[in-house]
């Protein structure tokens, strides 16, 4: 079967074709680098996402935060309710861990905050 | 006297600060009015920066930090919560904080980096009354990333530059249902990777060729009609479809914030809002530089350092009294190529010449003549007005020119 993908690895935005035989992935087309082999492989078999949001923080404002890996695209929304329900405590570093283990990711802060 | 004077503590400020500073310039003084270095990075909380500067991709908060660190570590002095009220034409700046009240400072080179803000609601003449629930894209990702406020739950946005692609993502998380973006040109502003990952990873419709015709509601955004529009971009009635909602987002453009420059004097360009410079990014004000998004609207953070080292060496060069200007040639462009940075070349040395087409073009040539003989030229399987290119040119190429001529050849 053939899958018309947009990979989103990098700005360029190549436009990818790609060949699959029942669940593997036999040809890749369109990518200008290799990274855009392995999102069309990931793409077809597990996608994955990076999430980015905000997490309360003790004083009532806000800290930024990112998973520090990309989790399966079908969790997104159940990520998000987890970093939804976190309260985390100040100071905050940047790269602090704010939550151990969200599907295989950790939930990392990407701001300082005294 | 300072030294340098840097007006914006945003990526294009910090940069260019770092790069005087590394270059022999240590006194350098930042004015920032927000309450933190960074700008608008602050509220980008998504990934995609950095990939090109740094070889990985980081949130826009981690871009900022790592030159927030390095103005920190070399000792640079910020002023923050500082408003400049009036730059002069002699390179006066007139400020105001709480603790210094109102000041002047005598600058020997001004670097302008107060970056750009976006185009309002205002600018485009929707029929419709006044009612709450309209927002810019910027300002929506400031409540939402910056306060944790979420501006509402059924949106309609129009415009689908980056801004409003993420932030159809970023509503989409926290909850909101996004029913459409709409976009009035054949084609979206935005980045591919935008488009897969913040619209259609969560089935959002993109319309393209679609405008917001009339806005209902009195207190609250009750909901919008929206139209497919012709060749000429004016509305088909026929094709008019209500979409309830109770928030709209516009996410319309970006204006260079040019206030400070036009109180400088220095010469504008009517195309890019933004000043007009030569490959040094010096305005037509000696002394006076301006770079990142002031000097017009850039897709990349990377490209916004970038440009902003080459000013904060330049100021460094200008204030040592290195003046080897000798050549004045300007660059003209057929409008197909919309405009060029820098407009004019007053060295004799190899210049990176950055330009934006003004449609989407399919395998073309970029040439750049003299008006007579094509001096160089550069094949593009496809250009587009939402991604901004670049050509080096050779000093051999363009030394003996009076002139330099931009155009598209398709072929």
């Amino acid at each position: 079967m053939e899958r018309k993908l947009t990979c989103i690895i990098c700005p360029l935005g190549c436009e990818l074709t790609v060949q699959t035989e029942g669940k593997n992935v036999v040809d890749v087309k369109g990518n200008t680098c290799p990274r855009g082999k392995v999102y069309a492989e990931n793409e077809c078999t597990n996608p994955q996402r990076t999430i980015t949001s905000t997490v309360r923080c003790s004083d009532g404002g806000l800290v930024s935060v990112k998973t520090d890996k990309p989790i399966p695209k079908e969790k997104m929304l159940e990520c998000m309710a987890v970093i939804n329900e976190t309260v985390a405590e100040l100071p905050i570093s940047i790269g602090d861990v704010i939550v151990d283990d969200v599907f295989g990711s950790k939930i990392v802060a990407t701001q300082n905050k005294a | 006297m300072r030294d340098l004077v840097i007006i914006g503590g945003g990526p294009a400020g910090m940069s260019a600060a770092i790069a005087a500073y590394e270059n022999g310039i240590t006194d350098v003084l930042i004015l920032e009015r927000d309450e933190n270095l960074g700008g608008i990075l602050q509220q980008c909380i998504h990934n995609g920066f950095g990939l090109h500067k740094f070889g990985e991709e980081l949130t826009g908060p981690e871009y900022a930090w790592r030159y927030e660190e390095k103005v920190r570590a070399l000792g640079i002095e910020c002023k923050l919560n500082t408003m400049v009220l009036d730059v002069s034409n002699d390179k006066v700046i007139t400020a105001t904080n709480a603790q210094d009240g109102i000041f002047q400072i005598q600058a020997k080179a001004v670097i302008l980096a107060m970056g750009c803000r976006e185009r309002s609601k205002g600018a485009l003449n929707i029929a419709g009354s006044r009612p709450a629930g309209i927002y810019s894209a910027g300002t929506a990702q400031k409540f939402v990333n910056m306060k944790g406020y979420l501006p509402g739950k059924n949106v309609v946005i129009l415009g689908s530059g980056d801004i409003g692609l993420i932030m159809a993502r970023r509503m989409t998380l926290e909850g909101a249902k996004v029913h459409a973006v709409c976009e009035l040109m054949p084609y979206s502003g935005g980045l591919a990777r935008n488009i897969e990952q913040c619209l259609n990873d969560f089935n959002i419709p993109l319309k393209l060729s679609h405008t917001i015709v009339k806005i209902h509601g009195k207190d609250r955004v009750e909901g919008v009609t929206i139209a497919k529009v012709d060749e000429r971009r004016k509305p088909i009635a026929e094709s008019e479809e209500y979409i309830p909602c109770d928030t709209i987002l516009f996410s319309v453009g970006l204006i260079p914030e040019n206030e400070l420059s036009k109180s400088a004097k220095v010469d504008l360009s009517a195309i890019t809002n933004g000043a007009v410079v030569d490959q040094d990014r010096q305005t037509s004000v000696e002394g006076i530089f301006s770079c990142g998004n002031v000097l017009h609207v850039h897709d990349l953070v990377d490209y916004v350092s970038e440009e902003a080292e080459i000013a904060g060496k330049a100021a460094v060069e200008y204030i040592n009294g290195n003046k080897d200007k000798n050549i004045l040639i300007p660059i003209k462009t057929d409008g197909k190529v919309r405009y060029t940075v820098p407009q004019t070349i007053t060295k004799e040395k190899d210049v990176a010449v950055y330009f934006r087409v003004s449609d989407i073009y399919k395998n073309v040539k970029v040439n750049v003549s003299d008006g007579n003989e094509v001096l160089f030229s550069k094949k593009r399987v496809k250009v587009a007005p939402g991604e901004m290119e670049s050509v080096t040119l050779k000093k051999e190429v363009f030394a003996k020119a009076k002139e330099l001529y931009f155009s598209l050849e398709e072929m």
